[in-house]
């Protein structure tokens, strides 16, 4: 008897535009999540609220000041009067920063002693504290080397050429765009949370159906049944992708630099491993409500926090790190954002697509035996 | 089978090709562990089962493809049209086209869904649903039907019905092998198997089996204290079992002429009256509790 996977796909696809509700999770919640992500969680430090208490009020202390705010990143909204109101300042949030100019300013600049400026920055965010940080370093280094130059040609120097010339740039996101480094996270974020739920989801239902019982007996074999559960939420998972890549250029102007063939690749094989680990939550639980639960428990949380979707990988503990290597949607996301921000080839990653191999046929032999087990 | 549990012990036994075969017992008694075994699901430790004379063991798969199989959960996919079920069902078996399209209109015709194609199997009664899933479970046309418990939870017209389909069936050449607790169904089989404690305790048609109780006569005796009356009776020698039968209770004994007169005498000097008792044929549950007793007596 000829055996295909088609009656599994074809009546697959018939419970999932009955259930209307899986659909929508799988395509309304990505577009959902990328609005949410793409919007609220910026990085980028503009526009610092910053208050000032220039108490030299001298005409190099103001020139310092046109400096200071002379970029996008900070803003001067306030202006202190007395040392008093400095106290408690930063404490209700309406600055981020505060600059303190001491009275004897200008005249240590002239005597040519150093002159000291105090700023006071809010570093309950450890993330901005430090880059607010590294900015006022450079505008503060940028004044300096400034003043230095011009005291040199007034005392009739010739003009002294710096020994390194700094001449940053910035690849691959050159705005230091948050989003365009969101989106690939996303997306890898996105298809493991979606695939995993809906496969789990899915063999579930038989099972609390009774309907696996009918499967069992009927000559279709575990691959079969696995394959045929598994292809129409790759169909819909890979669409879900496209999709977050046609708004990602819509609203966020991220584009694809490198191969959109590759990119495919690479999807799928994240995807098996996505869909092999559904699995092998189905044939843990027993009941839909328990699946969900454990697939949200090991996608969300693992995928947002030790992916480096969000947070860098290099920046956790050891034993953290060695708990990443577990996540695929590291791997995944290093040859995503390598694939659409960088445009490199498939050379600069295939380590990754490696582990992800390596991840999917672990996960498929483990769900598989045990789905066998079940079944028989 | 399980651990060191043995859930069947050497059973044996062989189903004549085109007849309905009841296979009783209690709950837990292995049923279903035989038909599991059957439908090429379990592997037993030991001994070997020929199913439509493919090798359990060596070729589960072509015993699958030469059964149907239909439990009470009725294995449907409630949320899929009448239609869809046995499109997918047909799918699964291999059917397609011309073949396809017509085993289907059978099945329709049979379970009485004719012009209810389109509807959702979850909006189905029991007895409709019931119906569809053998319909679903034979669309192949196997030459073998394995139902476990198929009635249970469906009123008795749908039963009824029910019992019509699987005669018809067998009238066709379809071997049925059914599963079943109720006793009126039990009396439809061909042949009965009765398996307690993993043991096959009783094999035959069910009027052979009631000739097992040729040897003892059965009354049924209504009184004032059934209960107490039963304990009474039980320490009587010639008292062969006693089980309560509603308001009444059934009592075996020794065939003798006096044992309608000794078991009035037994009561009324203890003081219990009795407002009848009658001669009776035993029924196949009086046979059943008879063979228990007797399995539990070892």
């Amino acid at each position: 008897m000829s055996l295909n996977i088609l009656p599994i796909v074809r009546k697959e696809f018939r419970q999932i535009k009955r259930d209307k509700r899986v659909l929508a999770v799988m395509l309304f919640i990505p577009a959902l999540m990328l609005f949410l992500f793409g919007y609220a969680l910026n990085f980028d430090i503009k526009h610092t609220a910053t208050a000032v208490y220039d108490e030299d009020n001298s005409r190099s202390s103001r020139d310092f000041i046109d400096h200071f705010f002379r970029n996008e990143y900070f803003d001067y909204t306030l202006r202190l009067q007395s040392k008093s109101e400095m106290d408690g300042i930063l404490d209700g949030g309406q600055v981020k920063v505060v600059l303190v100019i001491p009275s004897r300013f200008s005249a240590h600049l002239e005597n040519g002693k150093e002159a000291a400026v105090q700023v006071i920055i809010d570093g309950s965010n450890s993330n901005t504290g430090s880059m607010l940080l590294g900015y006022i370093n450079m505008i503060i280094q940028q004044y300096s080397v400034n003043i230095t130059a011009e005291t040199s040609i007034a005392h009739g120097n010739h003009l002294l050429a710096m020994p390194i010339d700094y001449q940053p740039r910035v690849w691959y996101n050159p705005e230091l765009k948050s989003a365009k480094f969101l989106v690939p996270g996303l997306i890898a974020f996105i298809l493991m949370v979606t695939a995993v739920i809906s496969t789990a989801l899915a063999v579930v239902r038989e099972r609390e159906m009774g309907t696996i019982e009918q499967l069992m007996v009927s000559p279709v074999k575990p691959l079969q049944l696995i394959l045929g559960k598994t292809i129409p939420y790759t169909v819909i998972s890979l669409a879900a992708t496209v999709m977050i890549l046609v708004l990602g250029y819509i609203l966020f102007d991220v584009s694809i630099k490198g191969s959109v063939l590759l990119l495919a690749l690479v999807t799928i094989i994240f995807l098996v491993g996505a869909l092999g680990m559904g699995l092998l939550i189905s044939t843990i639980a027993e009941t839909q409500q328990v699946a969900f639960m454990i697939a949200v428990i090991t996608t969300m949380l693992p995928t947002f926090i030790l992916s480096g979707f969000v947070f860098p990988i290099r920046n956790m503990p050891w034993f953290i790190q060695m708990v990443t290597y577990l996540i695929p949607a590291r791997y995944f996301l290093v040859a995503l954002r390598a694939i659409v921000l960088k445009g490199v080839g498939l050379g600069a990653f295939w380590e990754q697509l490696v582990f992800m191999g390596l991840f999917a046929a672990a996960v498929l032999a483990v769900s598989s035996a045990r789905l066998k087990k079940i079944i028989s | 089978m399980f651990g060191s549990f043995r859930a069947v012990d050497n059973i044996s036994f062989s189903v004549r090709r085109g007849e309905v075969f009841g296979f009783l017992g209690p709950n837990g008694a292995g049923k279903s562990t035989t038909i599991r075994m059957l439908c090429g699901l379990l592997s037993p430790t030991s001994g070997s089962a020929t199913v439509a004379g493919y090798d359990i063991t060596d070729n589960p798969d072509a015993v699958k493809e030469n059964i149907g199989y239909m439990s009470q959960r009725f294995s449907l996919y409630e949320d899929l049209t009448v239609d869809q079920n046995i499109n997918f069902y047909g799918g699964i078996y291999g059917l397609e086209g011309a073949r396809l399209k017509e085993r289907k209109e059978w099945a329709i015709v049979m379970a009485g869904l004719k012009g209810k194609e389109k509807m959702l199997a979850r909006a189905l009664s029991g007895g409709w649903k019931q119906r569809l899933a053998l319909g679903c479970s034979i669309l192949h046309e196997p030459p073998i039907v394995f139902l476990d418990e198929p009635t249970g939870g469906v009123d008795p017209v749908s039963r009824r019905k029910f019992w019509e389909l699987i005669y018809e069936l067998s009238s066709h050449g379809t071997t049925v092998f059914v599963t079943t607790h109720y006793m009126d169904e039990a009396e439809h089989c061909n042949t009965i198997g009765f398996i307690y404690n993993g043991k096959l305790v009783a094999l035959g048609s069910p009027t052979e089996l009631k000739h097992r109780l040729d040897r003892y006569t059965v009354y049924e005796v209504h009184c004032s204290d059934p209960v107490e009356a039963m304990e009474i009776l039980r320490q009587q020698p010639w008292t062969v079992e006693t089980s309560i039968f509603g308001s009444a209770f059934h009592i075996s004994v020794d065939s003798s002429d006096r044992e309608q007169f000794m078991i009035k005498q037994t009561l009324a000097q203890n003081k219990i009256d009795v407002t009848q008792i009658e001669k009776i044929v035993p029924s196949l549950e009086d046979v059943f509790l008879h063979l228990i007793d007797a399995e539990d007596g070892k």
